[in-house]
């Protein structure tokens, strides 16, 4: 396909050294550590943001913090650009590395360093999967709160970088809410350390400024995560309806009459018809658009609450209402949910968008969706976090057809440009990576941009650390 | 004489924060002026208020946010969103009682200071609920960051540097929030005669249960009486706060009940109660005692906090109780300060934050108010400040680490 975003220009100073670069690298970490094969490079290519691919110099796997400590310092001694790596799951191409890049990737780093349930906190090594936190302290009764789609395989480096969300974030928070505080390697080697197991931190909310910051700010190898104590059940319900707004409004009222659900989720009816294929979870396919709306407490708590959801859900014409009478069935509902990406995967190449609007938005924004795809003559597939307005359209195209991937792409750009314009923002969980990188001027002023691009270089000067992402090519500060 | 600004408008700021960057004027900048005793002492040329520039911008309550101008009081805030069954979740403390200041408190001042009370350690600080700011830097240009919308991971956040940055970055002309429903019913459950030791594993125990307890304080005996006029019954007292719905707080209230009861006898106190207690913690009453004694404020792991204490007390006079299920410590001095020892203890029982919020003159002059950062932070925080305010005129010395 025709390439529309652009990377910045190899440094050829760097390309020309790459074997005294390797050679170096080899010997500041342990046997095997250091990849360099073109055809073992192959998988560091690229990320879940699939449209894109550069093989980087090379890849580092670090196991100390102090072997990425001596990595970043000779990197940066060298004008060796780093891209930093957990399980590479970016669907924005925030792990997408370029020719003089060496990727330092996190996921041999990947010990539970210190469980305290006393205090509610884990605290990590960066290449843990975010699943595994939970797994380890899942029959002391407690979980890890934000719950990525793919969370199977992404790492807690990863969802720091990225201030992961999930569906679960209505009621719990992203995981800016949920870090407590970080071990990290800034672009020179230094190792600081910001929060831990106490809720204030001195000084400048660094720990705060460094969760989102998409590996431009340095390497976070280690992290204190809050741990909550698991409710005493949980019960997601499907609720059908006749129209996508009637389902955005219903989710708008719910909100408004004060109830606010552990997850609300949506689904239109392409989505519905992908994931059921996939999962069987048992979605009515008689609908044009599905909410699960997950609460959770005593029997008696959830209960009365899906009472007055049920009351709200009428009010708007919901047609169908189905309650899980059983564990596997909740487990169902929510497999076909998460397994959203994948199923659509199997039908057709898709890009997944990731805007985010106001509530009240909604419905304009979904019907304007419709209209910008169709525009284009492509098929979208709507699937997202409604309870907090963070929309995931998947545009369906074909990858080995040039014209249609410019179209998916140009479409992409006009459904977040609607959001921004909407009073939303151009991501609200994946990240701007490289492929939002050159849409920032339409959410921020050239004033707000440099300022966030002043704040970046206070941390990296050099403009070392993941050079191509976040923000746009031009207008960049002089090293 | 200091001469004092008070613009009407975000140009009105800039403009004059763009003549003083010029002839490198320092600016105190402030609100209501009722927090002014946080953060190290400041001495500067010149004072600009934001207190004119008030108002409520927008608030949508089914979309739970509110946008405010940056001088707009608080009680204006809360008076709005009371009206529609809505609430700040984080509860910001008011801080005129241990001051004994007056004036109003404003919005602005509570996200610059990211003041937060008893909810904190569950609902998240004051920074958690700060969604977007407008705000003017140090070269007066207005720059906005973050939005309107619960989740926004475009570009770096900046929303939470600013909070709690105290106007030493820029000065927040607006900011936009989300809020949260009023819980329709609370109460709370109180555990009677525990020493410190066992209120911290009691209160260890309830965040353990699925009863989503919403507060989590130990007053002592010797504080207890200052709370409710008297009121909680005999010896110390370990305070739960449950809310939500009102069969569920019966609920969850029996079920805290019969875990806690082999810790010590339990009563429980009904909603009017348990919301006059609750502003009382977090308003920390106990030592509104109208003096200067020195009073810190030291966050900890909650298993650490009662440690804390048990060591000081070997050392010098103090009064303490706790908030944030132990890990809040309110530690009123007896004699001296001591903040040498304080920060001491702090750092061997696995670190923290030990902020000194009130002293007499002399000690504030001598004692840096923040805990000192190791010097690579300290670094990296003057690189940023001088990204916000090259000619460094706001707040001068408000957040400095070392004196």
């Amino acid at each position: 396909m025709p390439e529309m975003i652009g990377f910045l220009k190899p440094k050829q100073a760097v390309l020309d050294r790459r074997q005294e670069i390797v050679a170096d690298l080899k010997d500041l970490l342990p046997k095997g550590c250091l990849i360099s094969e073109e055809r073992e490079l192959k998988p560091f290519e690229t990320d879940a943001f699939l449209a894109y691919r550069r093989l980087p110099l090379a890849v580092a796997l670090p196991e100390t913090t102090e072997q990425v400590a001596a990595l970043l310092k000779y990197c940066s001694r060298y004008g060796v650009p780093v891209v930093p790596r957990g399980a590479g799951t970016s669907l924005s191409g925030g792990a997408i590395p370029q020719e003089d890049a060496v990727v330092i990737g996190l996921s041999k780093m990947s010990r539970i360093l210190d469980i305290d349930l006393f205090n509610r906190t884990a605290t990590v090594q960066a290449g843990v999967t975010n699943i595994n936190i939970s797994e380890a302290v899942s029959a002391d009764g407690f979980f890890y709160a934000p719950d990525p789609s793919s969370q199977l395989a992404c790492t807690i480096g990863g969802n720091i970088g990225m201030n992961s969300g999930g569906a679960h974030c209505l009621k719990y928070g992203v995981t800016t809410n949920n870090l407590l505080g970080v071990k990290m390697v800034l672009f020179d080697g230094t190792v600081i350390e910001l929060g831990g197991k106490a809720l204030d931190a001195a000084g400048y909310d660094l720990l705060g400024l460094v969760c989102g910051s998409e590996g431009q700010l340095g390497i976070v190898t280690e992290a204190t995560v809050r741990l909550i104590a698991k409710p005493e059940g949980a019960r997601p319900v499907l609720f059908g309806f006749a129209s996508s707004e009637a389902a955005g409004a219903c989710v708008a009222d719910v909100i408004g009459a004060g109830i606010i659900p552990v997850a609300m989720e949506f689904m239109d009816k392409p989505a519905i018809e992908i994931c059921e294929a996939f999962a069987h979870a048992g979605y009515p396919l008689d609908v044009e658009a599905l909410l699960i709306v997950e609460v959770e407490g005593s029997e008696a708590e959830m209960d009365a609450m899906l009472q007055r959801i049920i009351e709200v859900a009428r009010r708007h014409g919901v047609t169908t209402i189905r309650e899980c009478q059983s564990a596997l069935e909740a487990a169902l509902i929510w497999k076909g949910r998460k397994s959203a990406f994948g199923a659509t995967g199997r039908i057709a190449d898709y890009i997944c968008m990731d805007g985010t609007v106001p509530l009240s938005q909604l419905s304009h924004v979904l019907r304007k969706t419709a209209e910008i795809v169709a525009g284009y003559g492509l098929r979208v597939a709507n699937v997202f976090h409604a309870g907090d307005g963070n929309m995931h359209p998947l545009i369906l195209y074909n990858i080995n057809d040039p014209e249609d991937a410019a179209r998916a792409e140009a479409a992409g750009n006009d459904i977040l440009k609607l959001c921004v314009d909407a009073g939303g923002c151009l991501t609200g969980e994946h990240g701007v990576g490289i492929e939002k990188r050159d849409l920032m001027l339409h959410q921020y002023s050239r004033n707000d941009l440099d300022q966030q691009m002043a704040t970046r270089a206070a941390f990296d000067p050099e403009w070392i650390l993941n050079p191509s992402k976040v923000f746009p090519l031009e207008g960049r500060p002089a090293a | 004489m200091i001469v004092h600004f008070e613009p009407a408008s975000e140009e009105g700021i800039a403009s004059v924060v763009r003549s003083a960057a010029a002839e490198r004027v320092t600016l105190a900048i402030v609100g209501g002026g009722t927090r002014a005793g946080l953060g190290n002492p400041v001495r500067t040329d010149r004072t600009l208020s934001t207190r004119r520039l008030s108002g409520i911008v927008s608030y949508n309550p089914a979309e739970m946010t509110m946008s405010a101008l940056a001088g707009t009081p608080l009680a204006e805030v809360e008076a709005a969103l009371r009206a529609k069954g809505q609430m700040l979740s984080f509860e910001p403390m008011d801080h005129r009682p241990i001051f004994a200041t007056s004036g109003e408190p404003t919005i602005g001042g509570v996200f610059a200071a990211n003041v937060s009370g008893p909810r904190r350690y569950v609902a998240g600080a004051a920074r958690d609920s700060l969604l977007g700011v407008r705000f003017v830097n140090g070269a007066g240009e207005l720059i906005k960051a973050g939005g309107r919308v619960m989740k926004n991971v475009t570009g770096l956040d900046l929303v939470k540097l600013m909070a709690g940055s105290y106007g030493t970055l820029g000065i927040l002309t607006e900011v936009t929030f989300k809020v949260q429903p009023v819980p329709p019913a609370a109460a709370t459950v109180v555990v009677s005669g525990l020493n410190d030791a066992e209120a911290a594993a009691a209160m260890a125990e309830t965040m353990a249960q699925p009863v989503e307890a919403s507060g989590a304080a130990h007053l002592p005996e010797s504080v207890r009486g200052r709370f409710l006029n008297g009121a909680l019954p005999d010896g110390a007292a370990t305070v739960l706060r449950l809310e939500g719905l009102a069969d569920s707080v019966d609920l969850r209230a029996e079920k805290l009940t019969t875990a806690l009861s082999r810790f010590g006898s339990v009563s429980r106190l009904d909603a009017e109660a348990t919301r006059l207690l609750w502003a009382e913690i977090r308003d920390v009453k106990s030592y509104a005692d109208g003096t200067r004694r020195a009073l810190w404020r030291v966050s900890v792991a909650p298993s650490s906090g009662h440690q804390l204490v048990a060591a000081l007390r070997l050392q010098t006079g103090v009064d303490a109780f706790y908030d944030w299920q132990g890990g809040l410590v309110w530690l009123r001095m007896e004699a001296d300060a001591e903040a040498e020892l304080v920060r001491r203890y702090v750092g061997a029982l696995g670190g923290g934050h030990a902020s000194l919020v009130r002293a007499g003159d002399n000690v504030r002059a001598s004692v840096p108010a923040f805990e000192p950062q190791a010097p690579a932070v300290v670094q990296l925080t003057e690189r940023i400040r001088a990204r916000f305010d090259p000619a460094r005129i706001f707040n001068p010395g408000r957040m400095a680490a070392n004196k």
